[in-house]
């Protein structure tokens, strides 16, 4: 039972990392149409500047603003530089020019940085564990993870649903060409929500560092879950980003933990048994999605009907 | 008039060029991972090799060289279309470099099909050491089992009863777990495989502190292990469960991601920058004097490749054309390795001593991989009794 539960809260856990990337993702298409691609490098922009500025003062705190303000600042560049060019263009130029971003942004990563890795340290307030319920230590670092989640995620609510800033949003993902005959200037909207959504991937990129390493290409693995997530959420959907992000960490993370031991369960051989589990397992979310796209096309929590 | 002169000039030219030619260098094709997580590996490799050639002066065994390094990016369709390029527009004929098994499966067919020679200086899965073995096709590094099976054999004689095992689904890591339960007496208390591409291990890491073994024993090359190193530490399991690995486990990246945390861990590896021989000690001090860091075994694989690609130019009249001189050249393995004993066995894969390490605290406090003693003597693989050459 004490398994069980530490697992489920891994799987929140990673839920709530990929809705931080899900959300910017789902944002930005939703409103301007666009396929970023380039969405894992700002995961990577915001994990190489808070590493950086955490080896050079030693401080967590300091490193952990620096990240956001960099990420989203690269992303406000990029929209102004790049973006903001193919938002009347078709689906395949954005990609073509969001997959170019990504050469280039690896590149400069690694001819600024190097191959070698970085390294953070989890801040030492933030060590060790702390007891959930009965007999269940989890790591308080992980738990914070879902914390900050967990908050970025009613704060998008609030900012979305409550605000002037959000409404306009919330319009522009409707009906662009009426938000801009009412005189709203569409373009600075877009390049702050292109700004916001960089800033949550560098947030997914800053906590995940101290658990992985910071290195060149770290956002490319966790993009083709983000992908995953937005199809079974419903694209451009932040309510859909965040049941699909659960669902899929959730799912993901079960599927590994005890997907072996059940098909040991069933098989005779033991080892065939956990080649077999680790297949399926790693098909998991696929599958998944495969079976969402069947009932549900526009997926679980569409954003308009 | 003018005419006739151009003519003789061409002539002249032409019976110029004629020795010119013989004296062109010969290509080497070096397909290595240089971007993405694992990207650090491949350089290491890179990095190596070159120093070889610039020590040589531009020329390995005396015979001039040109390398041309390409990045797989871990793709094996990436790689596999280098090698097709270099061999049709640049006729390249000899190639090495490649660090991850699955690539080479994708590279070494198309190479070895085009009658060009493949010389590894790291991946060797099992599938191309026994029935699938090739004349063409050398090993300078170890049959990927091999590697584990003397972590197996560590265990073992660590007293470990109990260990739990954990790999990447794919051949690479089949061959790590195959390898370490062949050369492990001990019960397996689960085993797992992981994704190549997963960089969060909390769900296995909560199944290890059920399972409760003695030891822990996992391959993770690269950027994978660096996360799975520093997640084991950061669920406490470092402290508590003693952990059992082969060198590319626990490489120097993942030593330093760990930092003191890693004092304590055992591992096996066929060389390391401590071993007390004439060759080793003039890699590892030149390696450091031209990058500033010491050299992993992924250097030093690369570095006894070139060297044992120079002995075999030398032997074979600096040329690769002729492939069953360039074969009966490169079997004498004439070159001395940085490890010091090694010989080519009947599949053209390493016999080769492995050793025991553990990671300890020098003096100026730095952690260092330190040989404590030997594991397997004149170690030969599992699979050369199946291929017939």
């Amino acid at each position: 039972m004490a398994l069980l539960i530490e697992q489920a809260l891994n799987g929140v856990q990673l839920g709530f990392t990929l809705f931080l990337l899900a959300a910017g993702l789902t944002l930005i298409f939703g409103i301007m149409g666009v396929i970023n691609l380039a969405h894992g490098s700002l995961f990577m922009i915001g994990a190489y500047a808070a590493a950086l500025t955490a080896a050079k003062t030693g401080s967590f705190l300091i490193a952990f603003p620096v990240g956001l303000v960099c990420a989203a600042i690269a992303g406000m560049v990029i929209e102004f530089l790049v973006v903001r060019r193919l938002y009347a263009r078709d689906h395949l130029d954005q990609v073509l020019a969001t997959f170019g971003l990504i050469l280039f942004f690896n590149q400069m990563t690694i001819i600024l940085f190097g191959r070698q890795p970085l390294f953070v340290e989890i801040p030492s307030w933030l060590e060790g564990s702390i007891p959930i319920v009965a007999g269940v230590q989890y790591p308080l670092y992980r738990f914070v993870i879902i914390l900050v989640g967990l908050l970025t995620a009613v704060g998008l609510y609030f900012l979305i649903a409550r605000t002037r800033i959000g409404m306009l949003i919330r319009a522009g993902a409707t009906n662009r060409d009426m938000v801009r005959a009412l005189g709203v200037d569409i373009k600075l909207l877009y390049t702050i929500v292109f700004g916001l959504g960089a800033m949550l991937a560098g947030l997914a990129g800053i906590m995940t560092g101290p658990i992985s390493a910071v290195q060149v290409g770290m956002g490319e693995h966790v993009l083709i879950l983000t992908f995953v997530v937005i199809i079974i959420g419903g694209v451009g959907s932040i309510k859909g980003a965040f049941a699909g992000a659960l669902i899929v960490g959730v799912v993901d993370t079960m599927m590994r933990a005890f997907l072996p031991a059940l098909m040991r369960h069933l098989m005779a051989s033991g080892s065939e048994a956990d080649a077999l589990a680790g297949g399926i397992s790693a098909m998991g979310v696929y599958l998944l999605m495969a079976i969402v796209l069947l009932i549900k096309p526009k997926g679980l929590l569409p954003a308009h009907g | 008039m003018r005419l006739v002169k151009s003519f003789a000039a061409a002539l002249v030219a032409t019976c110029l060029a004629v020795p010119a030619l013989a004296q062109a260098p010969v290509k080497i094709g070096l397909i290595t991972t240089l971007s993405g997580p694992g990207g650090y590996l491949g350089e290491d490799s890179r990095d190596a090799f070159q120093l070889a050639v610039e020590m040589g002066g531009g020329k390995l065994g005396g015979v001039p060289v040109q390398v041309m390094v390409e990045d797989d990016a871990l793709k094996p369709g990436q790689g596999k279309e280098i090698a097709e390029r270099l061999m049709k527009n640049e006729k390249v004929k000899l190639f090495t470099g490649i660090i991850f098994s699955n690539v080479l499966a994708a590279v070494a067919p198309e190479v070895l099909d085009g009658d060009g020679v493949y010389v590894s200086s790291n991946a060797a899965p099992s599938n191309f050491a026994g029935k699938e073995c090739h004349p063409n096709y050398f090993v300078l590094s170890w049959q990927n089992d091999t590697l584990h099976e003397s972590a197996g054999q560590y265990a073992t004689n660590l007293g470990f009863k109990k260990v739990f095992v954990l790999a990447p689904n794919y051949q690479a890591g089949k061959d790590a777990i195959a390898g370490f339960k062949r050369y492990f007496k001990g019960e397996i208390a689960g085993e797992i495989y992981t994704r190549l591409d997963q960089t969060d291990f909390a769900a296995e890491m909560a199944q290890i502190r059920a399972a409760k073994p003695d030891a822990v024993f996992q391959f993770h090359p690269g950027g994978l292990g660096i996360a799975f190193a520093r997640q084991y530490q950061q669920a406490g399991l470092l402290s508590t469960i003693p952990m059992v690995v082969a060198a590319p486990s626990m490489d120097l990246g993942i030593m330093k991601a760990l930092g003191e945390a890693s004092v304590g861990v055992n591992v096996s590896s066929h060389w390391n920058s401590d071993l007390d021989n004439a060759a080793n000690k003039e890699f590892v001090a030149a390696f450091q004097k031209k990058y500033n860091r010491l050299p992993s075994a992924y250097g030093a694989q690369a570095y006894d490749a070139a060297l044992a690609i120079g002995a075999a130019l030398k032997n074979a009249g600096g040329k690769v054309d002729d492939l069953k001189a360039f074969r009966t050249a490169m079997l004498k393995a004439d070159f001395a390795s940085v490890r010091g004993a090694f010989k080519f066995n009947n599949n053209q894969h390493p016999i080769q001593d492995w050793y025991a390490l553990k990671v300890e605290k020098d003096a100026s406090g730095n952690v260092v991989l330190v040989t404590k003693g030997k594991v397997l003597t004149n170690h030969a693989d599992f699979y050369a009794k199946d291929c017939k050459l």
